[in-house]
């Protein structure tokens, strides 16, 4: 149940963002979350309520988007993407790899924000 | 009211990232060994690394300990009987250890006094996998008492490892532990993986652990 702890820092690193922008109100967080990054969606978008409540994100939308893992298959000579994470096999060759291209991502791809201000291009 | 999009592109974990990459080259600084121990509760992690700090001991290494727990110190009080420094890093209900813990942990440790550290992690196969402690060397224990299966229900820590260890060999015949199946999982989720079959009770497997601890040492030069 690390989760709780993730929010917060997502609250941290969002909250740190709006700096520019005074009075801004968030309205959607969107991540990109590798398929090895342990991550549970149910049990983030549950801290996510909690952990978001007396922020600037309270109230915002948890938009996740899982990224699948990708393997760098050297038989091969091309990047390739896995269905799951039972085996770290190539699955054109099934030779095994552990170079990962993609798939241990935990990020804060954007935010969506509200200005309360007029502002004027 | 304007709606505008920021990009922000950062990992969530930035911090805790940036904070391990400190620690990291302090540990290269100072010529030690880190390593990270991650397994379920009750794999056998404490018991291990009483066995191991006790062999390095034994051949004049210096070796020092810190022991994550959600509570008690009663890991740490039963590792510093090997005569290592030891301490205790209680979490109070937070299920890893994370890179500032760490970090506020060592104050006052000489590292450059050191040839290992051992950290033992939270007993939790999920969380302790996302968060970077700047070890060198994360290794995954498995005991036989556990589902040879372990190593395809938690991918991420088994593919996240450098190392595997089996513990409690000893009773691996009255378990039923089906050492192929075993072997074959933890290598389908972490081709290539360095896996030690040990007993800490016996000492089974222990100098092969230990032979490996000196080569790795030996590679930081």
């Amino acid at each position: 149940m690390h989760e709780l702890s993730i929010v917060a820092s997502i609250v941290d690193s969002v909250t740190e963002s709006l700096a520019p922008y005074p009075g801004a109100r968030v309205k959607e967080v969107r991540l990109k979350v590798g398929a090895l990054a342990s991550v549970v969606q149910e049990s983030l978008d549950f801290c996510y309520g909690i952990g978001t409540e007396g922020t600037a994100l309270e109230g915002s939308k948890l938009v996740v988007e899982v990224l699948p893992v990708v393997l760098h298959c050297e038989p091969c000579g091309r990047d390739v993407t896995l269905d799951g994470v039972q085996s770290f096999r190539c699955p054109i060759c099934g030779e095994p790899s552990m170079d990962l291209r993609q798939g241990r991502e935990l990020d804060i791809d954007s935010i969506e924000i509200e200005d309360e201000a007029e502002v004027k291009a | 009211m304007t709606t505008r999009i920021v990009e922000l592109r950062r990992g969530i974990l930035k911090k805790n990232d940036e904070l391990a990459a400190g620690l990291r080259d302090r540990y290269t600084t100072a010529g030690v060994l880190v390593l990270n121990l991650v397994s379920s509760p009750g794999t056998g992690k404490t018991a291990f690394l009483e066995r191991t700090l006790k062999e390095l001991k034994a051949q004049g290494a210096r070796a020092a300990a810190l022991v994550g727990d959600l509570e008690t110190d009663n890991d740490a009080r039963r590792l510093a009987s090997s005569g290592a420094p030891v301490r205790q890093i209680n979490t109070h209900g937070i299920c890893h250890l994370d890179a500032e813990m760490i970090s506020k942990h060592l104050e006052g440790w000489e590292l450059a006094d050191l040839d290992y550290l051992f950290i033992e992690n939270v007993g939790n196969l999920v969380c302790p996998s996302s968060y970077d402690l700047g070890e060198k060397i994360r290794v995954a224990l498995l005991s036989v008492t556990e589902g040879e299966d372990k190593p395809l229900k938690y991918p991420t820590m088994f593919n996240s490892a450098d190392a595997a260890v089996i513990t409690k060999i000893d009773i691996a015949g009255p378990c039923d532990f089906d050492r192929t199946a075993a072997l074959k999982n933890i290598n389908e989720i972490r081709p290539g993986i360095r896996i030690f079959e040990t007993s800490a009770k016996t000492g089974a497997g222990m100098d092969e652990w230990l032979a490996y601890l000196a080569e790795e040492r030996a590679k930081r030069g």
